[in-house]
């Protein structure tokens, strides 16, 4: 037999009709995700049609992106700030109980972002196909599922058939070899990888990230890597499911159970990519000489070592990119001060994260008018934060625990940060005007964003001396 | 979906590479429940100063750009997030042509479903369009090729399914739909 990739097994496997020369493959999905903002119009879609949802039940909603994350606003102790927002709620909330979707509602201990819960409720297994109206659905590859985003129209198009019309991308295998150093974390790897792919390196494409430093990572990292995969422009990012994936999901609420478990394990390990398979590309990095990264620029590829200095490039858009930013080549990024702290998103919001980021902060105080924001990518992630102290860490030194959600990644629900203030941010786009008008976002690890709470300006986080891990 | 027949309209020019989603339309104006009536926020970042006038000197705002239908833009266009409200901004303005060397696959993809032609081309004629905003072009969906100023027809592609879809003004989900017998064939066969 053809010595196949992961992803032809899984196209393969949910091909419900093969693609021609004249009309794209139907591809079945298994797992729709929905959220309040990227819905509302694929509803009105079904309603206009007539149609109804057809599988409820393969379909998990939450809401995350346009929802407060101050306690008293979430809780409808005080009005929400935008009206409009509020009504997107109201919206999902309307539509799921009107079609039978699930939906995890305020107040419901599962809620939180979308990437964040339909791993932690084991709902997302390897070898199927998961979408949702994100770019950032990507982060769900991390178990070896196809998971990529879709726009509303596509999520009508899910909703009412449990299918998508697709041309198969091509492949592109990411080998990472050799181990990261001490103190170099999966969104430094991740952010190397874009600095190198750039943002439209993987258009077209689906990345595998493979090698020993990616065997190594636990699952709360893959998932940092494969949620940025979208930032080199590729939809979808696989890793292999392993030992590291099958011991993550055992016991989840939505994963397999009794005997079912067991033949889906012996069908996750049969899901790698064979030996001998073809990609399309490959491109090879050496873990080994990636070093704490940092953005500077306003898209995700434009990142450097955290000590390096600004290069200069001859090119208009980098140039206003600089200009937007602040910055000027040759300029060194240690140092300069920062006004706001963001350590949160579908990027780096679980538990590992946070610990990550409490490793630098306790015992510290943020430093003088630096503001810090800390966002619990779901409720379990904040209810375990706080149990283990997480939490009053953060508060003792001086940062905002909030509710879970998306929060200023996006600044959707009003978390925003003011015209010309520099933010390190362990989001995923560090886009113009993407936290808030004239805001200036830097991306970085959550280890790094913590330095900067606790110095306030861009530190190398290996200057302090307890890690987390 | 309307049909997408012949067009032939001027080019507005945008040089800048990487342009995203979040550029195209903020995030602030993503809460609507609406597909229409985001043509005014279209590029709001870029268009409109902290008070709301329009920012002099951008490329939309010019006198000379009012009723273009084709826009054409630096590498890689609309790349960053899934959100269709981008291509529903691009389509309530006016644009019916986006023209890159590159174009994002979920931009790509929503402008599909939308009656928005993504049209990638080489980087030569990329490059002479950018050089010549206000170029009038005329677009043939059915041919695929586009007429430059000086009479010359160049080809483009387009996925055939895409540009039938485009071309009759038949949207995706009457396809899909009529397949529910292979769907549920499928979801027997696979225990779904």
């Amino acid at each position: 037999m053809t010595p196949r990739t992961m992803f032809d097994r899984i196209w393969h496997a949910h091909e419900v009709v093969p693609e021609t020369a004249d009309t794209p493959a139907v591809l079945y999905v298994d797992l729709h995700l929905v959220h309040e903002v990227t819905s509302p119009q694929a509803f009105a879609l079904l309603a206009a049609r007539g149609l109804r949802v057809r599988r409820p039940d393969r379909t998990l909603a939450t809401l995350d992106h346009s929802t407060p994350t101050a306690t008293a606003e979430l809780y409808g102790h005080v009005p929400m700030r935008d009206a409009a927002a509020a009504s997107q709620i109201a919206a999902l909330q309307r539509h799921a109980a009107a079609t039978g979707i699930e939906l995890l509602d305020i107040g419901d201990r599962r809620r939180g972002i979308v990437h964040v819960i339909g791993p932690e409720l084991g709902a997302t297994w390897p070898g199927s196909v998961v979408v949702c109206g994100d770019s950032h659905t990507s982060t769900h590859g991390a178990f070896g599922a196809l998971a990529f985003g879709i726009g509303t129209t596509e999520v009508g198009h899910v909703l009412a058939t449990q299918c998508l019309l697709q041309r198969k991308p091509r492949t592109l295998a990411v080998e990472v070899t050799g181990t990261l150093a001490p103190g170099v974390g999966a969104k430094d790897l991740v952010l190397a990888i874009i600095a190198r792919l750039g943002v439209a390196g993987g258009t077209g494409h689906v990345l595998e990230y493979r090698g020993a430093a990616i065997r190594a990572l636990s699952m709360d990292e893959r998932m940092t890597v494969c949620n940025m995969s979208i930032e080199a422009g590729a939809r979808a990012g696989l890793i292999a499911p392993d030992d590291t994936t099958i011991e993550y999901l055992r016991g989840r609420p939505r994963a397999p159970a009794a005997a079912d478990w067991e033949r889906a394990v012996a069908a996750w390990r049969a899901l790698p990519t064979d030996s001998g398979a073809v990609f399309d590309h490959t491109e090879t990095l050496d873990a080994g000489r990636i070093e704490p990264m940092i953005t500077f620029g306003t898209n995700p590829a434009m990142g450097c070592a955290i000590g390096a200095t600004i290069p200069a490039r001859d090119d208009p858009s980098y140039r206003k990119a600089l200009a937007y930013m602040g910055f000027a080549p040759g300029e060194r990024l240690a140092g300069r001060r920062v006004d706001l702290v963001f350590i949160g998103s579908c990027t780096n919001s679980r538990l590992s994260d946070l610990r990550a980021a409490a490793a630098v902060l306790r015992g510290r105080r943020v430093a003088a008018g630096v503001r810090v924001l800390v966002v619990p990518g779901s409720e379990q992630v904040r209810t375990a934060a706080e149990a283990e102290g997480l939490a009053a860490a953060f508060v003792a030194a001086g940062a905002e625990w909030r509710e879970a959600g998306c929060s200023m990644c996006l600044g959707m629900n009003g978390d925003i940060a003011a015209p010309g203030q520099y933010v390190v941010s362990t989001s995923n786009r560090n886009f113009e005007g993407r936290q808030g008008p004239g805001v200036r976002t830097l991306l970085a690890s959550p280890a790094t964003a913590a330095a900067a709470a606790a110095t306030g300006c861009i530190t190398d986080p290996r200057e302090f001396a307890h890690r987390g891990d | 979906m309307e049909p997408f027949g012949r067009l032939r309209s001027r080019t507005v020019v945008l040089p800048a590479t990487d342009i995203d989603t979040d550029q195209i339309i903020p995030a602030r104006y993503l809460t609507t429940t609406s597909r229409t009536g985001l043509g005014r926020h279209l590029f709001a970042g870029w268009r409109y100063t902290t008070d709301g006038a329009p920012q002099p000197g951008f490329a939309l705002n010019r006198p000379e750009a009012a009723g273009c239908a084709i826009l054409v833009a630096g590498r890689n266009f609309g790349c960053g997030s899934s959100r269709e409200h981008a291509a529903w901004a691009l389509y309530d303005y006016g644009i019916r042509v986006v023209i890159s060397s590159e174009i994002a696959d979920i931009f790509r993809s929503n402008a599909l479903k939308n009656g928005l032609l993504p049209m990638v081309v080489d980087a030569g004629l990329h490059a002479w369009l950018l050089a010549h905003p206000g170029a009038e072009l005329e677009v043939d969906l059915d041919a695929c090729r586009l007429r430059l100023p000086d009479g010359r027809e160049l080809p483009f592609t387009l996925e055939s399914f895409a540009r039938h879809c485009l071309l009759h003004g038949v949207d995706e989900l009457g396809h899909l739909l009529a397949q529910t017998p292979a769907i549920e064939a499928f979801e027997r066969q696979n225990g779904r």
